[in-house]
């Protein structure tokens, strides 16, 4: 920030909002407490999430989360489906981190198995769930932006939203829900020309960063609306199970990526951003750096990218190449065999988590010895996450709520499944 | 302890602790631990864990064993921040008493995932503040995610059929 202040901002620089609400009386009984709702279908509340918030006068004195409108029964649809059926309706209960539903599905598929994933799969992944990470960043800092009043950052974001989404389109044909991993690897190795095409995007999306960084960090709305506002110690939120950025902002440096990597993650150099005060500033701020740490990583695997197969060899669990089909008559078989009925698992029960934009993902799943799941649960961290909207709002005013609720990034398809 | 005899020794600690009859057996599955405990001594299984530096509640999942018995089982998901470590409790309780005590006092962030094991398997937690349905509709009936619960099971309600007076579950030629 600028040393130089006019009069103007001195004056609000003095002014403790944060004072006013605590100093509120204690409400007469004849004092009456409003009940709003807001939601299932208001634009801030980032899906369909409702909220019942009790009301003193513009103060937030309680809120109930009322959930379960996009339920779709996802969990019990992939117990009637085989492993490898069960990926696409796993990728759309997050609808911004289908990599990472998937990864955390296969992930757990290929523990139950003990399958080996190829080092060239393991970073094809990473590179995809980096690049899911900052189109989910994206996301949520062009809508939580419009939330404030800012409509500019939002066709930013989504201008580069739009690239990682043509990079995705590139190497599966798909632009969202890309169904690009498989139980044991990927489907397909990248294109000729992709990793050119990403590397482009890995030099360009720093300086974009900074562009978002410019707009918002001396933009005076923007920062009234965050710094300060519902903050919650690192205690309170370890308590409610939250994850992810919202941990990292109150200080707490805690990522699986680092902590207990997975899918190669301890080959990469990256930094942890942590916040100080966990306010919705931080909670900003934390997220911004997250995308600069992602660019790094997608860098170095780029770099990194070892030749080798991009799928196991296990014929039990992936396709046989398509060339074999004509030739061999085993290959005919395993192909016939994993079409019709998938390939079998053996019994025992897994919990499989991993670090998504929003917290740990964690998929649980029970295997009976079919080919089918017997049971699959997903720890969604929007789900847990959405337990911490009261301790931030109480007590705060309901334009805060807003701010809070943005910051917060719940994705309603994970919180409800 | 990320081994077979890491966990069967904290179990045998745990038995030491408690009571012998806590803990009912210990199981180590893809270099995972879990502990099968019985259903009333939750609460204090978790918090014998929770000294032993298991601080941290990530999870907690429904299963329904159908058909074996005792049905339906509750496992939490517990996570050592130093240590590193994770470590799965387990309990099962039969279909036809199946309360669990709650942990929610103690871990605040049972709160939403015991309500969804209670909407889903039907498993009732003693001492849980506000134990109401949470996904589905707070008048629905019956437990979805129960394995004998049939997929398709839900007849679908358009409100186009309703008002012409016919019964949703026909097809367009009033026959089921």
């Amino acid at each position: 920030m600028s040393t130089e202040v006019t009069d103007y901002r001195s004056v609000e620089e003095r002014v403790d909002v944060s004072q006013r609400v605590q100093t509120l009386p204690a409400p007469a009984p004849d004092q009456e407490l409003l009940t709003l709702n807001m939601g299932p279908h208001h634009p801030a509340t980032h899906g369909v999430l409702r909220l019942l918030v009790t009301l003193e006068a513009e103060v937030v004195r309680d809120l109930k989360p009322i959930i379960g409108y996009v339920h779709t029964g996802i969990e019990k649809t992939a117990e009637d489906k085989s492993y490898w059926k069960a990926i696409p309706v796993m990728e759309r209960m997050d609808y911004l981190a289908y990599y990472f539903n998937a990864y955390a599905f296969c992930g757990a598929t290929e523990t139950l198995l003990d399958v080996e994933v190829p080092k060239r799969a393991q970073y094809l992944r990473v590179i995809h769930m980096e690049l899911n990470r900052i189109m989910s960043h994206l996301v949520w800092l062009g809508t939580s932006m419009l939330d404030l009043g800012a409509v500019t950052v939002w066709w930013y974001c989504f201008r580069e939203r739009e690239t990682i989404l043509d990079l995705f389109e590139y190497s599966s044909g798909q632009r969202m829900h890309t169904r690009y991993f498989q139980v044991g690897g990927v489907i397909e190795d990248i294109p000729v020309g992709w990793a050119e095409k990403c590397r482009q995007f890995v030099k360009d999306m720093p300086s974009k960063i900074d562009q978002y960084l410019d707009l918002l960090n001396r933009n005076e709305i923007a920062l009234r609306r965050l710094r300060g506002t519902c903050p919650l110690d690192e205690q309170t939120l370890l308590d409610l199970g939250v994850t992810g950025p919202l941990l990292r902002a109150a200080g707490n440096p805690w990522d699986l990526r680092k902590a207990m990597p997975y899918c190669s993650y301890e080959d990469f150099e990256f930094k942890i951003p942590v916040g100080q005060r966990g306010d919705n500033f931080d909670r900003y701020a934390v997220r911004m750096q997250e995308m600069k740490e992602s660019v790094k990583i997608i860098e170095q695997a780029l770099d990194g990218l070892p030749e080798g197969p991009y799928i196991t060899d296990d014929r039990k669990v992936a396709l046989p190449p398509r060339h074999e089909l004509a030739t061999s008559m085993e290959a005919l078989i395993h192909h016939f065999k994993l079409v019709t009925e998938g390939f079998r698992v053996p019994p025992g029960e897994v919990y499989f988590p991993i670090e998504g934009p929003r917290g740990e993902y964690g998929v649980f799943i029970r295997s009976d010895g079919s080919s089918k799941p017997a049971r699959v649960h997903m720890r969604d961290p929007s789900f847990v996450n959405l337990q911490a909207t009261l301790p931030m709002v109480k007590d705060a005013y309901i334009a805060d709520l807003i701010a809070t609720l943005a910051m917060m990034d719940p994705v309603l398809g994970g919180v409800d499944r | 302890m990320p081994d077979a005899p890491g966990t069967e020794l904290l179990a045998q600690d745990l038995r030491e602790a408690l009571s012998p009859e806590t803990v009912v057996g210990t199981e180590f599955f893809r270099d995972k631990g879990a502990i099968h405990v019985v259903p009333t001594a939750i609460g204090e299984v978790l918090e014998a864990l929770r000294a032993r530096g298991f601080k941290h509640l990530m999870s907690v999942h429904g299963v329904d064993y159908y058909p074996e018995e005792p049905r339906l089982g509750v496992q939490y998901e517990l996570l050592d921040r130093e240590a590193l470590d994770r470590l799965t409790v387990k309990l099962r309780v039969p279909l036809d008493a199946p309360t669990v005590p709650s942990v929610t006092a103690k871990w605040p962030t049972a709160d939403f995932q015991e309500r969804e094991v209670h909407d889903m398997f039907g498993v009732v937690f003693e001492g849980h503040p506000d134990l109401r349905r949470i996904l589905m509709p707070e008048d629905y009936e019956g437990f979805p995610q129960r394995r004998d619960f049939p997929i398709g099971g839900e007849p679908v309600l358009f409100t186009a059929a309703e008002t012409a007076g016919r019964d949703y579950t026909m097809g367009s030629d009033g026959v089921a």
